[in-house]
């Protein structure tokens, strides 16, 4: 608790210390994919569903808000009006991908997850012929900025304490939905699917609330990253991504929220740390996961299982 | 209608892509029947293979074929990859696998492993070949003059060869699995591998082997893909990977025949996809076909159980 309280002062004041703008930035999109992370961590840390494509519903939603709020279509939704909307619709989108996978175990699910992925940014990438709906490779371009308040947010300060409130929004979020009833489920899922249904858990039911729940988190976050790059492009949401996301959760140790978040600013900040090494980034990174799951599988925090 | 005039030609390059796509398929099929486990890595063997294979046609073409009769090149550039491949795969079971299935640990576990192992290496050979496209001087070995007419059709001899080869070491793989000796191993360990052990067998050392055929049988399908296409690159094993994999699920998953099956009939059907839709959608055939069957028919064509959620 004390550790939480010390953090989220360290959040406040960090970009008031931060030597550049630069910097901020990165802190920026510290938060903004710790609020991803979160998501992903309900689908593959509460109910173990491992979900490797999960970079689809984060294109899905900067899409989603990019045609709500921009020239692309012309169409211009106050950021408050357009939010909501992007979460419903990649929600949805989260129980379409979904769906399919309900019987399916571990691996499959992995690899069908993982097809979606592929699907979607192969759909982004090609959607401009013959009804030009993604704008291809192109992407979309002079999305609005959010504007809250009659006030457009600009700089990276700005951007940064918008998502800084975001994350902790989502912290709450993911912290009540752990505790509730369906966080329950979830996890009684993970640890055993059959022993769960036995118990009149409706696995069909909880599976598909984790996919739209998490699904719901990467659209707000798509959104979010769509007004703040004031563009969006098929490249951003490449497979990559979506294992970036993973080890994030990973790494924090699944379903541990600060640990998600750790991840975030580990898997965020250490390439901005490395920079000569940036070629070797990759390479290390799945040097690490070997190890990793090799020597500790269940990540650096080990969420603290609540007593029966 | 001109995709009409295209679609025979079309149809033989498929049978034949088919055929090397059962060959890596049979490498996930034989890992997952043994281990129950998708060895994500699988497609960067392949690749591993596609890049001695490079190394190898071009030092011998720089070396004037070093005293060799160019009908050896080929089997030479396949030992070589087979080599390879093998030795990548047997080290990465028992360094990134073994440790985590003989634990027991979650299915997550081995899967977050393979992931892992499969971007390293892609990586590694960025690192070490560079991030451009190698080549394959194949028109030095086999001229486009050598091909056969058959109706509307051409066949080329490389095409021939690619295929003969595929099937060739599929034959081999089928003949081995049910007559030799590790044959019968790798079959009972598949299908239960306590009793295989209190049977006598070694376990690890079949599936060590099981690592080491079915490496060996993509890094051959690298140095086929390498020679027709000529152009390989770093992330050729990603596609191709999930392509076979949906070849094996397509089959069957654990059956061997299935997978060879499921390759040749996803070679069909991305050749008849390619001609009639878009061909930038190639790759998405794969995955659409992939989803299809795993909602629709879990076992795939010749039928295996899918696992369902949680078994164990």
């Amino acid at each position: 608790m004390l550790l939480a309280v010390g953090f989220g002062a360290l959040a406040l004041i960090a970009p008031l210390v931060a030597p550049n703008d630069y910097v901020v930035g990165v802190l920026a999109r510290i938060c903004l994919y710790a609020t991803l992370a979160l998501g992903l961590n309900i689908v593959v840390g509460f109910a173990g569903l491992l979900d490797i494509g999960y970079v689809a519903f984060f294109g899905i939603g900067s899409y989603t808000y990019a045609f709500l709020a921009s020239p692309h279509f012309g169409l211009h939704l106050p950021f408050l009006l357009a939010l909501p909307l992007v979460v419903v619709v990649t929600a949805l989108f989260g129980i379409l991908i979904g769906a399919p996978t309900l019987r399916l175990g571990g691996d499959y699910l992995a690899i069908v997850t993982l097809g979606f992925g592929e699907i979607t940014y192969l759909l982004l990438l090609n959607l401009d012929r013959p009804v030009n709906i993604t704008n291809g490779p192109s992407g979309i371009i002079d999305i609005d900025p959010p504007v809250l308040l009659g006030h457009a947010v600009s700089g990276n300060i700005q951007y940064y304490y918008l998502f800084l409130v975001v994350l902790a929004l989502a912290l709450l979020a993911a912290r009540r939905l752990q505790h509730s009833r369906v966080g329950w489920a979830w996890q009684a899922i993970r640890e055993d699917e059959l022993a769960a249904r036995a118990m009149g858990v409706n696995t069909t039911v909880a599976k598909l609330q984790a996919f739209a729940l998490g699904a719901s988190f990467a659209g707000f976050a798509g959104a979010l990253l769509a007004s703040w790059q004031r563009s969006v492009f098929p490249e951003n949401f490449l497979f990559t991504e979506s294992i970036n996301v993973l080890a994030m959760v990973i790494i924090g140790g699944m379903g541990s929220l600060l640990g998600v978040v750790l991840g975030a600013i580990v898997i965020v900040a250490l390439p901005e740390l490395f920079r000569e090494l940036q070629a070797y980034r990759l390479l290390v990174f799945g040097l690490m996961l070997m190890v990793l799951m090799v020597f500790r599988p269940q990540g650096l925090l080990v969420p603290r299982r609540p007593r029966g | 209608m001109e995709a009409l005039q295209i679609l025979p030609q079309q149809l033989v390059f498929g049978l034949a892509l088919g055929a090397v796509y059962g060959l890596i398929a049979l490498g996930y099929t034989m890992v997952y029947g043994i281990l129950m486990m998708i060895n994500f890595a699988h497609g960067e063997v392949f690749m591993i293979g596609a890049y001695v294979g490079w190394a190898a046609l071009t030092w011998l073409i720089n070396a004037q074929l070093g005293g060799l009769h160019p009908a050896w090149v080929v089997p030479v550039l396949l030992l070589m990859a087979m080599s390879a491949s093998a030795l990548v795969g047997v080290t990465l079971e028992r360094f990134a696998y073994r440790p985590l299935y003989t634990r027991g640990a979650t299915r997550l576990g081995p899967l977050i492993s393979a992931v892992g192992a499969s971007i390293f290496l892609q990586n590694a050979v960025m690192l070490t070949q560079g991030a451009r496209m190698k080549v394959y001087m194949t028109s030095l070995l086999f001229p486009r003059s050598w091909y056969m007419q058959i109706g509307s059709v051409r066949v080329s001899a490389l095409v021939l060869m690619m295929t003969a080869i595929a099937v060739a070491l599929m034959v081999l793989l089928n003949t081995l699995v049910q007559r030799a000796t590790l044959g019968r191993c790798m079959r009972a360990v598949a299908e239960d591998r306590e009793i295989a052990a209190v049977m006598g067998v070694n376990v690890r050392r079949v599936i060590s082997l099981t690592f080491l055929l079915g490496s060996a049988l993509g890094g051959a399908a690298g140095v086929l893909v390498g020679l027709y296409y000529t152009q390989i690159d770093f992330f050729m094993g990603y596609s191709a990977g999930l392509k076979a994999f949906t070849a094996a699920v397509l089959g069957g998953i654990g059956n061997l025949k299935g997978a060879m099956l499921g390759g040749l009939v996803l070679g069909l059907i991305e050749s008849l996809a390619v001609t009639f839709i878009n061909p930038a959608y190639r790759d998405v055939v794969a995955f659409v076909v992939l989803i299809l069957v795993l909602v629709f028919r879990p076992t795939g064509l010749l039928g295996e159980t899918v696992p369902q959620a949680n078994k164990v």
